[in-house]
This record gives structure tokens, sequence and C-alpha cells, in this order.
């Protein structure tokens, strides 16, 4: 694969307008507009849900809220119990973005630069952490940070997340710092740039593209994770995601605040992946597309 | 590229190494602990050797659990991968608008905590207020997937279809965008059907993102645990327990602790094996294409 598609995906794209110059829609175009409407039902779904009252749920189906109601989002807004799970989420959310980012920087440019003892190693046992299944670490994980005394707290989900996090975020970032040459480390050296000064000030802007979509990466990896965040957490540092499980199933089944709440957490997702849609691929194949 | 030679190197994965060594290493150990002892209480604890690797091995409900997930891996393979290539044919090319919207909506699924994905289908596929299940009821077709097994179990396959067929697509359309438009211009000026182009041009461009999604749906599938967790809790009777399920069953639920953590073992080392193929094959990729 060329490093030009890589750096500017799309930009080669132009065989899409002459495979089908001919006005009429193609069978591939209806597989995909069918597809993109099957993935849009289910969500839809929930949103239109979302805004009715739990009477016109239970009631019989409409297919468009008739006495639309912001009830269910009001409640999630003023009940505690309810935003502090949003709070909580986005808290260890970002720690561990800022975790992974600060650790993987320095090793995906000693991977893409240098090779040393143990290197191939490394690397490949940082990719058995991204694979591991989190059910297999549950138990260990709960008596550790009970040992250490870090249990329900932020820090612990966040730590707990770099299992998965800092592996993706070295693959992913040693993949965009491959494509930048060799050749301009050298000239910033021979240009008497300390290591710390040029990496800041001279390849981090080169990489920024590639720092940016590592950071929306770790977000929504551990954005979706559930299963170690609610192991680590009982009340302080509940996730949404958790707040969402158990509040339903205690108070019996109000669909409408389900369904707001997932809407919920979905919309940060929604909101930041335009900025990243050109590398989604790529961050998905860990940097290798 | 040349790289280097320099061991000072190591300073710059060291806090890489000593995170990760925190959350990977220390709880590896601990389970590796359980797998060989006996645990009646704090303090209270007598080494069994490989007993509880023996029960694992012997374990009926176990092999259940492994062969329901090794079908479901499979059906998750055979639908997801064809359907991803031809989404992604039916994409369209440059930086349009159009473009842009699709590769949104098509990411979207992707970006959904794993149990709220649960949730969407919950409430899509119940008979009384979910659109799936309505309609199904309204054509007449007795769908319940909460207490027929073979609906719970399309009904989760369907689920992952939707959930991640998108990264496949994204993949291949990636795949595709490398392609130099001059070969569909050779090819065009050979008079080749559609089907050739995809046979012998856009197919092998693919082959590099193919391995890695056939790869990433594998291990991600065999690992499957929040999606049908909340949906049907891995009933209706067994028919939805896959393999994380079981092993949390395993150790929550019965707090059978050195079967469970002898368990993960084994699962780990399956997961391993996978991993190691995955390493091999995309490293040698990446060197294929330099060269």
């Amino acid at each position: 694969m060329s490093k030009a598609a890589v750096l500017a995906p799309g930009a080669l794209a132009a065989p899409a307008n002459i495979r089908r110059s001919s006005a009429r829609v193609s069978n591939r175009t209806i597989v995909l507009v069918c597809y993109i409407v099957f993935l849009m039902l289910p969500i839809y779904w929930m949103v239109n849900m979302s805004f009715k009252t739990n009477e016109e749920i239970l009631s019989g189906l409409t297919l468009y809220p008739h006495n639309p109601t912001l009830r269910n989002y009001t409640i999630i807004f003023t009940d505690p119990s309810w935003y502090s799970g949003y709070i909580n989420s986005i808290y260890y959310v970002t720690l561990n973005t800022i975790i992974s980012l600060t650790v993987a920087l320095p090793a995906a440019y000693a991977f893409s630069r240098y090779r040393f003892i143990g290197d191939k190693h490394v690397f490949f046992w940082l990719l058995t952490n991204k694979m591991a299944p989190p059910a297999v670490f549950l138990l260990p994980f709960f008596q550790l940070y009970q040992t250490v005394g870090l249990f329900d707290t932020h820090i612990a989900v966040a730590l707990a997340h770099c299992l998965f996090n800092v592996p993706l975020a070295v693959w992913i970032l040693e993949g965009f710092m491959s494509g930048v040459p060799r050749e301009i480390d050298e000239m910033a050296y021979i240009d008497g740039y300390s290591f710390p000064r040029f990496f800041g000030t001279v390849f981090l802007p080169m990489i920024r593209a590639g720092v940016g979509v590592t950071a929306f990466f770790c977000f929504m990896f551990s954005w979706v994770e559930l299963l170690l965040a609610r192991t680590l957490t009982s009340v302080d540092a509940k996730p949404i995601a958790a707040t969402m499980t158990r509040t339903v199933s205690a108070s019996g089944m109000d669909w409408g605040l389900l369904a707001a709440a997932g809407v919920l957490t979905i919309l940060p997702g929604a909101l930041v992946i335009w900025f990243v849609r050109n590398y989604i691929a790529k961050g998905f194949a860990l940097g290798r597309v | 590229m040349d790289k280097v030679q320099d061991n000072r190197a190591w300073f710059l994965i060291i806090p890489v190494f000593l995170i990760v060594a925190f959350s990977a290493v220390v709880p590896l150990m601990t389970v590796v602990n359980y797998s060989v002892q006996e645990i009646f209480g704090p303090g209270q604890t007598f080494f069994v050797g490989t007993e509880w690797f023996e029960a694992v091995l012997k374990d009926d409900r176990l092999h259940d659990a492994l062969v329901r997930q090794i079908i479901y891996s499979l059906a998750v393979l055979a639908i997801e991968i064809p359907l991803g290539i031809l989404i992604a044919l039916g994409m369209p090319g440059g930086r349009s608008a159009k473009t842009s919207l699709t590769l949104v909506l098509l990411a979207l699924p992707l970006l959904i905590p794993f149990n709220v994905v649960g949730t969407i289908w919950q409430i899509f596929g119940r008979g009384d207020i979910g659109l799936l299940g309505a309609t199904f009821r309204a054509i007449g077709i007795d769908y319940n997937y909460t207490n027929n097994s073979a609906h719970a179990w399309v009904t989760v396959l369907v689920m992952d279809v939707w959930h991640w067929t998108s990264l496949v697509a994204l993949l291949c359309y990636a795949g595709l965008q490398s392609i130099p438009p001059a070969f569909y211009q050779a090819a065009k000026i050979d008079g080749a059907s559609k089907w050739a182009v995809f046979r012998y041009i856009q197919l092998p461009k693919m082959r590099g993102v193919l391995i890695i999604a056939v790869l990433l749906r594998f291990m991600d599938s065999f690992m499957i645990y929040t999606e049908p967790f909340v949906l049907t809790g891995g009933g209706p009777g067994n028919s939805t327990t896959f393999l994380s399920q079981y092993l949390t069953q395993m150790a929550v639920g019965q707090f059978d602790i050195g079967k469970a953590a002898a368990f993960s073992i084994v699962y780990f080392l399956i997961v391993l094996l996978f991993s190691f193929i995955f390493y091999t094959i995309i490293t040698r990729t990446g060197e294929g294409e330099k060269k």
C-alpha cells in the first residue's frame, strides 16, 4: 500500500466515479442504503422511545412520539444518581486517555525508530493484552485494586483500561510515526535539537492527526467498556453504563428513562466521530492500514 | 526504513512496560496461583496441582459452551465478512459530503457502549414495545427471544452483525481506497467485467485488511460477553451462554475460583495462539508491502 494513500485517504478515489458513470443507481448502492437503514432503525427506535411517556410506550406501537415529552431527560439531568454516572464515566475516560497517550508516545517512537533487545517480544506482548478476554481478569483485578486501596476510585478504572488502551495507542501511533521519514529526525539532531525539544516542537506537530485519532480511540474504547468498569466500582466512581443496568432493574422497567440514558451514551461518540471519520479504519486496524 | 540499533530505546519503553505490567502481569500471576490451589477461606489454601485443569477439561457444560462459541464465531465471520465487502464496494469515493456522511453513519454502532447495544436490541426486539418484535407478530411469526432458544440465538447473531459489520466495511473501504486509478482504467480498456475487476484487482488489494478484519472479528466474537448478557442473560436455558459468560458464572456466581482460574488460563492460551497468528501475519503483510 502506498504511503500517499495512507496520508490522504480518499485522495485517489476518482475510479469510483469512473466505475459508476451512468446515472442509474447500481445494485451496490442499494445494498449500502438498505444496510444503513438497517443500522439506523434500532437507533431511531431508541431515540423515539426516549421522547415518549411510559403510558405511550406500553399502550401500543407508535412510529413517532405523539405526545413528545422531555420528562426522561429531565430526570437524568436532575437526579444526582443518574448524572453523576456520566460525570464518573467522563472523568475516568479522560484520565485514561491522558495516561495512555503520555506513556504511549515515547514508546511508539522507540518502536518506530530503533531496534533493541526484545523489541519484537514486547510489541507482541502488548498486542496480547489488547486481545485478552476481560472476563479472565475480573476477579484478580478486583482483589488487586482492593489490596492497594484503589477500589471504587476513578483512577482504578483508568488504570485498568490501560490494559487494552496503552497497547492500542502504541500500535496506532507507531503506524503514524513510521509514515514520517527518518531524515527529519536526523536533520533536527544535526541542527542541535535535543530529543525532548525535537519531539515536542517538531515531531508531535507532524503527527498531530495521529495523536488526535489515538486519543479518540482511547476515549472510545474506555467509554464502551463496561465489564471492568463495573467490577472495579461500587458507588463513588460508578459509570453511567452500570447505573443503567442497576437502576432500571431495581425500579421496574422504566423504558423511556432507559432509552433516554442510552441516547445520552451515544452522543459523545456521535459528536466527535466527525473529526476522525477518515482515520477510523486505520484506528480499528491498530494502525496497520 | 532501516531502524537503528540502540538499546537505550528501552528508556522510552519503561513507562508503558510498568503500567501494562501492573495491569496484566500481577493479575495473571494471581490467576495462575488460584488455578493450582483449593481455597476454603483467607489463609486456608491447599496446593492441588493440576486437579482444576483436569476438571475443566472434563467439564461437559464447558464443552457445550465451547462448541456454541465456535459455531457462533464462525457464523459471525460467514455473515459479516461477505456483507462487509459488499457494503465497502457500494461506498461512494472521494472527499464529498456523501462519503463523510456514509462513514459517520456506518461507524456509529461501533461507538455505542456494549451494554447499550444490548439495550437497543432489547427495546427493538420485544414483542410488546419493539418495532422488530411487533412487525414479526403482525406478519404472523411468533417471535420471542426470551423463551425461544433459536430466536434468541439468531437475535444475538443479528445484533452482532448490526454492531460489527461496519468494522469490516470500513477496513475494506480503506483497502479499496489504496488502489491507484490507473488499475481501473487499464481494466476498462481491457473490457474487464465487474466480477473480473473484483476478483483480480479489488480482492487482492484488500487481502491485508481482510486478514485483519477476520482475525479481529474472530477474537472479539470469541470473547463476547456484555451484549448477550444484557439481551438474553445467556438464556433461554444455555442457548446463548458463551465462554466468557460461563466463566463469569463460574467465578462470580458459583464462586468456584480454582476452576474458574484454570479455565481462564486455558481460555487465555487459546486467545494467545490466535494473537500469535495475527501478529505473524500482519507483520509479514507489512514487510511484503514495503519491498
